[in-house]
């Protein structure tokens, strides 16, 4: 992390050198530094789901008794990152009497929030990204930006002038809609604990001997993280919730009509959703950045390495799930949602209350 | 309230298949849809169909054969056996013991095998993307079986009027005898995973109700009607081969829904494995085949045999003009008349539903339009 930190402060240098010299206000450098950091996340995060696809492939593979990619490369680890490359090549066709604004909007949209949450993600306890926007509202800001991609759906449903893909973004709607609200439920009690919703402050919270600061070790916590989890499973729409794409039922959703770049923006937008539960997840209960083996870390493993390994950890939690369950109704998702989830929430939210107060 | 602000809303109309990824096949369903729940179901068939039974009447009896494999080709043994049995009911023909068991045996593997197809693409349909290929491994150790036995995976033409093509290979019984030695604890397995997980039972569990009398009405025959209840089955209604000499249990069922007919199955499979072990103890020694002259020529008259098959009651009915070919022949396909009932099990189910019930129904397109 010094050496990166060396680097940014010498290029920040030389450009604010740069800019003195050429007579332009610093403002800009400031400007470049912010477009370099959202290039590096888009970066970043476009790696990851490469691997995470990947690496899905490859779990299911070997929980369906078979040995998943092996043929692009060694033991097949450029598979996902050639269909990506084929997607892109691939003819992007929009069906007839589709709205075109809303066809293309729908997916960049979608993309784009989904990238959004990535931006107050804290990577580490100096992370570049973080340093720049470690929000006060953080977790508020995931959870905001979180349901702007269920504009993107709809737009996308809507546009494709076919009546699965309606179906799709309508169910999709209705169930996103539905899970906020037990899932916002759960993060409060969280927020409750740490008093604050930056989510620096969050996982600085969860400091103590080894990992007996985190917040799941505190039983007035399991609550909240279960029903986190499944409302999160669900605001993903992975098995058993996956009923928007349901492709037995709805054949592909509200992506049905979609080909090319335009799918693979819904397709990575789709993993990049589903890894932002792992980084939230991890960030809420499981210590963030912090190293399971002390404060600091005995072996300067940066703080970084261990919120990926607990992200993908929870992450191939999930793919167990989705690789396991049958899926639900959608009459039977909303009932859940409602009459299970809801009360659950406000009595976890009671439950951590009266903890926090009198003991 | 005034009608101007009233919401107007309209049932939708859309077209399930015949490319949909859970159709089996090319069925194409008219679903006419109120939001989520469904007003009515038209099932259109046909984009299958082959003139399997115009075919039978250009054809010598032993040249149709292979024909009989192709229609219902996840039965083909059991088709086999049912037109193998009427042209020997024409021709007045016994076989032998031994040929008698082994083709129930086929008869019995291959409704093992058909069963986990169902158990598969059911799990697909409601989204237990795994147990697909569970169920294909095990029914891949059927099919090398098969393979060993007749040089084929899916249509054997193993089958001959009169016996068989061959006797069974010399390692087949130690290969089956290792198969069912391990496959019941997979049906356990797979009923932890798929049968008694809660969201499966929610699922299947009161959706697509059909009362007993609307299967009879209908002529809904297999575990489809065992599952409202009724025991009828063609082996012990109407025994064949050397059914009578077995024992075995017809499993029924009262709930009359999707998951009694999910259950109905799961328990064959179980009788299934009770019967082959009963076979191979009881197999007898001696000559597979009978003789049987080679220009076949029954004499005038009509011959209806008919099986269990995995689907139903699968008959097959031949008139014979004394010529080498059939005048007419008839298939009882049980997945036809199956899917006629579809549209009663979906009265008030959900858009979901449609595939868990189609998928419970257990139609094999090639079945149904032949």
């Amino acid at each position: 992390m010094s050496l990166l930190s060396q680097i940014s402060n010498w290029l920040r240098l030389t450009a604010e050198g740069l800019c003195q010299r050429w007579g332009i206000p610093l403002l800009f450098v400031d400007l470049l530094a912010w477009m370099v950091a959202v290039a590096v996340i888009i970066g970043l995060v476009l790696l990851i789901v490469l691997i995470f696809v990947y690496l899905e492939r490859k779990v299911s593979g070997y929980i369906q008794t078979r040995l998943g990619p092996m043929r692009v490369g060694p033991i097949g680890i450029f598979q996902t990152a050639m269909d990506a490359l084929k997607l892109l090549i691939k003819e992007d066709i929009v069906p007839r009497g589709a709205d075109k604004i809303l066809h293309t909007l729908g997916p960049i949209l979608f993309f784009v929030a989904a990238m959004l949450g990535y931006v107050v993600i804290p990577w580490d306890d100096k992370a570049i990204i973080a340093k720049y926007v470690d929000l006060n509202i953080g977790i508020l800001y995931v959870t905001a930006v979180g349901s702007v991609g269920i504009i993107g759906i709809i737009m996308g449903g809507w546009g494709s002038n076919n009546k699965w893909s309606l179906l799709g973004a309508i169910r999709s709607a209705a169930q996103m809609i539905s899970y906020e609200v037990p899932m916002l439920l759960a993060i409060i009690c969280v927020v409750m604990q740490a008093e604050s919703m930056s989510l620096g402050r969050i996982v600085t919270g969860q400091q103590g001997a080894y990992l007996s600061g985190w917040y799941c070790w505190r039983p007035w916590l399991w609550l909240p993280l279960i029903l986190f989890f499944i409302a999160a499973t669900a605001e993903v729409n992975r098995v058993p919730f996956d009923i928007p794409e349901a492709e037995s039922e709805l054949v592909a959703g509200y992506h049905t009509e979609y080909s090319g770049m335009k799918f693979a923006l819904f397709f990575l937008a789709e993993y990049a959703n589903v890894f932002v539960v792992g980084l939230i997840g991890a960030t809420l209960f499981f210590g963030g950045w912090l190293s399971p083996l002390g404060h600091p870390d005995p072996l300067h493993i940066p703080g970084f390495f261990w919120l990926m390994a607990k992200a993908f950890a929870i992450v191939i939690f999930l793919m167990w799930i989705r690789w396991t369950l049958p899926r639900l109704r959608v009459d039977q998702l909303m009932a859940l949602a409602w009459k299970l989830l809801l009360p659950a929430g406000f009595l976890a939210i009671f439950i951590v209350a009266v903890v926090l107060l009198y003991i | 309230m005034t009608t101007e602000t009233r919401t107007r809303t309209e049932e939708l109309t859309i077209n399930m298949g015949p490319q949909h990824p859970s159709t089996h096949g090319v069925l194409r369903l008219v679903v006419t849809l109120d939001g989520e729940r469904v007003v009515q179901v038209i099932p259109d068939i046909g984009y299958l169909h082959s003139s399997m039974e115009k075919i039978a009447e250009r054809l010598t009896y032993q040249q149709y054969l292979p024909y009989a494999d192709r229609y219902d080709y996840l039965n083909a043994m059991g088709n086999e056996l049912a037109y193998v049995m009427a042209v020997e009911k024409l021709l007045g023909i016994e076989p032998t013991p031994r040929c008698q068991f082994i083709r129930v045996m086929m008869a019995e593997m291959n409704r093992i095998a058909s069963h986990l197809v169902y158990f598969a693409t059911l799990g697909n349909d409601v989204g237990a993307v795994s147990v697909f290929l569970y169920c294909f491994r095990e029914r891949e150790a059927i099919l090398d079986l098969f393979e060993a036995a007749s040089g084929q995976r899916l249509l054997y033409h193993y089958l001959r009027i009169g016996g068989l093509r061959n006797d069974l290979p010399d390692d087949f019984c130690a290969g089956l005898g290792h198969f069912l030695s391990y496959f019941p604890s997979r049906i356990d397995e797979y009923d932890k995973l798929l049968t008694k997980n809660r969201i499966f039972r929610s699922r299947m569990e009161g959706v697509g109700h059909f009362s007993a009398e609307d299967a009879l009405s209908y002529g809904v025959t297999g575990p489809c009607l065992r599952g409202c209840g009724t025991d009828y089955d063609i082996r012990r209604a109407d025994p064949y081969c050397v059914y009578p000499q077995l024992d075995f249990t017809v499993p029924t069922f009262e709930e009359c829904d999707a998951m009694a007919r999910h259950l109905v199955r799961q328990e064959e499979m179980r009788q299934s494995v009770r019967i082959l072990q009963q076979c191979l103890e009881m197999l007898p020694e001696g000559d597979v085949s009978v003789k049987v002259p080679r220009r076949i020529k029954p004499d005038p008259g009509e011959a209806y045999a008919r099986v269990e098959s995995p689907r139903g009651e699968l008959g097959c009915y031949i008139v014979s003009d004394g010529s080498e070919k059939p005048y007419r022949l008839h298939w009882r396909a049980p997945s036809f008349y199956n899917l006629q009932a579809y549209p009663v099990m979906c009265k008030d189910a959900w858009v979901a539903d449609l595939v868990a019930i189609l998928g419970s129904v257990d139609i094999v397109l090639g079945d149904v339009d032949r």
